[in-house]
Order: C-alpha cells, then sequence, then structure tokens
C-alpha cells in the first residue's frame, strides 16, 4: 500500500471519526444547559431577558467545541495538505 | 469546492492579491456607509419620522441597552466599536440570501481580523479605564502565579472568537453547496435558512462576547 493510499484511507476515516465522537459531548451539554435554563425560566420569569441570553452565550461557548471538530473534519477532506503534498509529488514524477 | 472565499482571486501583482474576500467586504462598507448617510441626512425628532430613521433608531437603543444590561456604565463610549461588530457581521450574514454572494466572514482572514481588533479593544479599553500600571497589574490577580495562566486565556479567547464565526458561517455555505449537488430541489432553501438563522446568532454572540471581554477589563476590582 503506497503512501497516497494509506493518505487518503486515514484521512477519510479519521474525518468522520472526528466529527462523530465530536459532536457527541457538545450535544450533551447543551441538552443540560437549556434544561436548566427552562426550569430557571418556570421559576423566575420576569428573569426572562437575562436568562435567555446567558443561556445563547453559553450555548456558544459549548457549540464551539463542535465547530473546532468540524473545521478538522473540513480541513481534512477539502484542504487537506498531505493530500496536496502527495498528489504534487505523483503528478510531478 | 471552495473552502473560503479567499481561493476566488480576480488580480494579482506580485504578493498583492485582489480576491474575493475583499471585493465583497469592501462592497460591504460601501453599501452600509452609504446607506447610513443617505437615511440620516434629514433627522427629525418630531413630526412624521422616516421609517428607515425608525428603524436605525431601534437598532442603536438595542444595542445600547444590551452593552448596559452587560455591566458597562456608560455605553456610549463602547458603542461605536460593539455596534461595528455587529452590523458588519451581522449584514455580511444576511445578504447570504443573495445569490452568487459568499459572506466574507466564511474566510478566516476576515474573522482572525475582527478577533484581533477585539482583543486589541480590550486592552485599550482596559488601559484607558484603568491606566496603565493598574491594568497589567490586574493580570496578576488573583495570584502572581497565575499570570501565565490569564495570559492564555487571553489569547484562546481571541483564537475561540475567530474560529468559532469562521466554522459556523463556512459550514452553512458549504452545506447549501453540498446538498446542491445530491438534493437539489427544496433542501437546500431550508438550510440557507438555517444558515441565515445562525448567521444572525453568531453576530449577536460575537458582539455579545466582546462586550462581556472588555466588562470584565474595565471592571474596577475592589480590593
Amino acid at each position: 500500500m503506497d503512501s497516497t493510499t494509506l493518505i487518503g484511507i486515514v484521512s477519510i476515516i479519521t474525518a468522520g471519526v472526528t466529527i462523530a465522537l465530536g459532536s457527541i459531548a457538545p450535544a450533551l451539554g447543551e441538552g443540560r444547559a437549556v434544561s436548566t435554563a427552562l426550569t430557571s425560566l418556570a421559576q423566575q420569569p420576569d428573569a426572562a431577558s437575562t436568562i435567555t441570553r446567558t443561556l445563547f452565550v453559553g450555548l456558544a461557548m459549548i457549540e464551539s467545541i463542535a465547530i473546532y471538530c468540524l473545521v478538522i473534519s473540513m480541513i481534512l477532506i477539502f484542504a487537506n495538505p498531505f493530500w496536496n503534498h502527495v498528489i504534487a509529488q505523483s503528478a510531478g514524477k | 469546492m471552495r473552502l473560503s472565499p479567499d481561493a476566488l482571486v480576480f488580480w494579482r501583482y506580485g504578493f498583492l492579491v485582489l480576491n474575493s474576500t475583499i471585493v465583497t467586504t469592501w462592497a460591504l462598507m460601501l453599501v452600509m456607509t452609504v446607506a447610513a448617510k443617505l437615511v440620516t441626512r434629514k433627522l427629525a425628532t418630531e413630526g412624521s419620522i422616516s421609517r428607515w430613521q425608525g428603524l436605525l433608531e431601534i437598532v442603536v437603543t438595542t444595542i445600547q441597552r444590551q452593552i448596559k444590561e452587560v455591566g458597562l456604565q456608560h455605553p456610549e463610549k463602547y458603542l461605536g466599536f460593539i455596534g461595528t461588530l455587529f452590523l458588519f457581521i451581522a449584514v455580511s450574514n444576511l445578504c447570504a440570501i443573495v445569490p452568487g454572494y459568499e459572506p466574507p466572514t466564511g474566510s478566516l482572514s476576515t474573522t482572525s481580523a475582527l478577533a484581533i481588533s477585539v482583543f486589541v479593544a480590550v486592552q485599550l479599553f482596559g488601559i484607558d479605564e484603568q491606566g496603565l500600571g493598574g491594568y497589567l497589574k490586574s493580570y496578576l490577580k488573583p495570584t502572581v502565579i497565575m499570570l501565565p495562566f490569564n495570559i492564555i486565556s487571553e489569547l484562546s479567547r481571541t483564537f475561540a472568537l475567530a474560529i468559532r464565526l469562521f466554522g459556523n458561517i463556512m459550514s452553512g455555505t458549504m452545506i447549501v453547496g453540498i446538498l446542491l449537488t445530491i438534493t437539489p430541489l427544496i433542501f437546500p432553501i431550508f438550510m440557507n435558512l438555517l444558515g441565515l438563522l445562525t448567521g444572525m446568532v453568531q453576530a449577536y454572540i460575537f458582539s455579545i462576547l466582546a462586550t462581556v471581554y472588555i466588562a470584565a477589563a474595565t471592571r474596577t476590582r475592589e480590593g
């Protein structure tokens, strides 16, 4: 198995596994955050705007973990430097 | 399929490159400045107020109220910077409804520039509020051992701001592009709608986080 094939296989598998594993924990965290926010909204409806704003900020921070994994995945599929290097080498030969 | 609008180059001379990001950014700046100038030509305080002036007043007073709610006492000082951040990111994401348009915030260069300007603004506002010595001393709170961690947290906050905005917008345009090749009938429209929604949410998040960082830097600690 030459290096081109190996790099292709590993990139594809890693891209899939990255986004699959990387979105489990942020999804669970966001679920807990929203459920706690809903509980406190039910208990104190007049603080609704503060709770909603804090909820959105917290969700964005949690979401960015999943975004990091998505960016790595996209880079591996669409802008893979190792793949480009190895393709340029085999094209030059 | 392009990862970012940086790849579409219109003109190149040596190391100077004119790519789609720069052209779109300048076009957006031109459109927003001209529109603002046209709306504020004849400002009225009573009588019949034009609806565009009403719209702009709603936007400005809402941003001012949000800044005040986060905890900054004089929102007029920060309204220019934070309002600009919110309006630029919101308009650039909202114009995705125009066909053939790629948001400049889908390029890591634009989002890094915005995040670096937030970083610099936090330092400047902190020094302006607490003086140079007082602001630098705030990095030593609560103990001197926390100095490297405070610095690392500053840098990682900037990095996270850039990557968050870039990842959200880039994945939105990428999803629509991929779906257009698979199921071109109606599904890409829903994903485009979702992209508009996340674009507005990300604009709000970016400016609120910038406000929170500035509030943390300008808060004079007692004791």
